[in-house]
């Protein structure tokens, strides 16, 4: 399987293409468009993270030794971000998870959107995903 | 249109952001100082430091004097009886808690509290935490679809069990100027206590508290053009004498023993402890600034403003407008169909342009229209018709790239 490293490395240059930041949030947005729905069910208020900007809503399942997420939020830039975001975690081992830093999201100029003061939910998101992570270690199969 | 042009006399509009000219449309959460606040704030420091109030040195005498000044000069701007009705306090949201927390030892279960839904949390949350505590009801003066208070209404939720009625002067999340007078005359007539906030209406609008015979009016230094962690409470004397200290300590006291003090008079009664002093001193040259400019002159230019964006703003075919009052003040609260405010915000902060977006602290209007929030454009005397078309052009962009 592919590494957390690899994954940064492809969504690193994928945004290395754009000069302009045009470009890259008309990217980030279609990211945010293809992102898959999530289930519903799983869209309860235990999931739920206030933002007080933008909701985001954060699922995981422990499959085998890795972990599945599913994410959501109303805001479009916010979903674009969550889709990178769980694109670098996905079915990663919980062990992985607990220590992963995010980094990437700075090499491609997005760290704004992670910075508390935005209160978009994606804060608290990449807590919880860690949180996950350290919950399911021990835990797998 | 003829426009003041007031930006030279603010440094920080002079800067890039994201590589383009700044154009600043969130003045309701906070003005950008002139730099004579900023000039009079070092030149305190540098010049005149000093606790007030104590010491017979010639510095603590010279802060005091410049301190007292600027009481006196807003006692003068809104119009009070006496300077000791003013109340300097930390801002707004510190003047609704010192009066919500005295009124704890005079309201009993049974005893009725109004508020409207149009409210800042800051004039709604401590007004629930006295109910609470007191075992008053909360009544609430309804919101009609065009963001006005449905005052034809008032008059069936008034009546002698009425102790208080709390409400904002100009709405941050709309724009709408509320009918101050008949309010608190109505309120007046079953002889309840009424508090305004108008923290929205101090940089728009002259005050004249007691042509309004308002009983308390609330306003923060840092929404009209003066430094932050400064605002002021009025209150008129007979209801201020009524009301128990909010916090003890030096300064509001005339005697202390061990297990028992006595407490100072107006106003030092509620100013515990060494005061947010060059607040208070670039609050005096803030006033001194937009005295000088003439707030009748402001409320035109920003008037003249708000029709100009309104208008360019209502042909572009995706904008929902929210708040159509009569009576509007330098605020216009839209959203874009089919996009969160939260998209459209980070967009337009990549142009330049800073907005606010969100419920603006007050959830319960959004939760009325159904909606998570709107993205919200407020005008200040330094605000330029080119700022409106930049921040036009920049929307339009903007709406390109959503869809």
């Amino acid at each position: 399987m592919e590494t957390i490293g690899d994954r940064e490395e492809d969504i690193i240059e994928e945004f290395s293409f754009f000069d302009d930041w045009m470009d890259k949030y008309t990217h980030l947005i279609s990211l945010g468009k293809e992102l898959e729905q999530m289930i519903p069910e799983n869209k309860t208020s235990e999931n739920q993270i206030k933002g007080c900007q933008s909701q985001v809503w954060l699922n995981a399942e422990l499959t085998e030794n890795s972990i599945l997420f599913q994410a959501d939020s109303d805001a479009i830039i916010t979903r674009g971000m969550i889709a990178l975001l769980l694109r670098v975690v996905q079915g990663q081992t919980p062990e992985k998870i607990a220590s992963y830093d995010f980094n990437f999201i700075e090499k491609i100029g997005l760290t704004t959107h992670l910075s508390p003061s935005r209160a978009n939910g994606l804060v608290s998101m990449v807590k919880q995903i860690r949180l996950y992570g350290v919950a399911f270690q021990g835990k797998t199969k | 249109m003829k426009q003041l042009n007031l930006k030279h006399d603010f440094p920080i509009l002079d800067q890039k952001i994201n590589g383009k000219p700044l154009v600043y449309l969130d003045s309701a959460a906070t003005t950008q100082k002139p730099q004579v606040v900023i000039d009079t704030i070092v030149e305190y420091y540098k010049s005149s430091n000093s606790n007030v109030h104590r010491g017979v040195h010639s510095l603590s005498e010279r802060a005091t004097d410049s301190f007292e000044a600027v009481r006196s000069a807003l006692c003068q701007y809104i119009n009070a009886a006496h300077e000791y009705e003013i109340i300097f306090t930390k801002g707004t949201t510190d003047s609704v808690n010192l009066v919500a927390h005295g009124f704890r030892s005079l309201l009993n279960p049974g005893d009725e509290i109004i508020v409207s839904e149009l409210e800042h949390h800051s004039n709604l949350v401590p007004w629930q935490m006295l109910a609470q505590v007191s075992g008053a009801k909360l009544v609430f003066i309804p919101m009609l679809e065009s963001g006005e208070l449905d005052i034809s209404i008032l008059d069936s939720l008034l009546n002698s069990r009425t102790k208080i009625v709390a409400f904002n002067h100009i709405s941050n999340a709309l724009g709408t100027v509320n009918p101050v007078k008949k309010i608190i005359s109505a309120a007046h007539a079953v002889g309840a206590c009424v508090f305004v906030d108008g923290a929205q209406a101090f940089p728009h609008m002259a005050i004249n508290v007691q042509e309004l015979d308002v009983d308390f009016y609330a306003g923060s230094a840092h929404k009209m053009y003066g430094p932050s962690g400064i605002g002021l409470l009025y209150g008129k004397s007979e209801w201020l004498e009524k009301l128990p200290p909010y916090q003890g300590g030096g300064e509001m006291i005339a005697e202390v023993k061990l297990k028992e003090s006595t407490y100072a008079g107006l106003p030092h009664k509620f100013e515990a402890g060494t005061p947010n002093i060059e607040g208070v001193i670039g609050w005096g040259a803030a006033l001194k600034w937009l005295e000088g400019i003439g707030i009748e002159n402001i409320k035109k230019h920003e008037d003249d403003l708000l029709i100009y964006a309104r208008g360019l703003l209502s042909e572009i075919p995706d904008v929902i407008f929210y708040g159509s009052a009569k009576d509007r003040a330098a605020v216009i609260s839209f959203g874009i169909k089919g996009s969160h405010p939260y998209d459209v915000g980070v967009l337009l902060d990549q142009m330049g342009i800073a907005v606010r977006t969100g419920h603006h602290c007050a959830q319960p209007i959004m939760t009325s229209f159904k909606i998570p929030g709107t993205v919200r454009i407020s005008l200040a005397a330094y605000t330029s018709k080119d700022d409106i078309d930049m921040f036009i052009v920049a929307l339009k962009k903007t709406i390109l790239i959503l869809n």
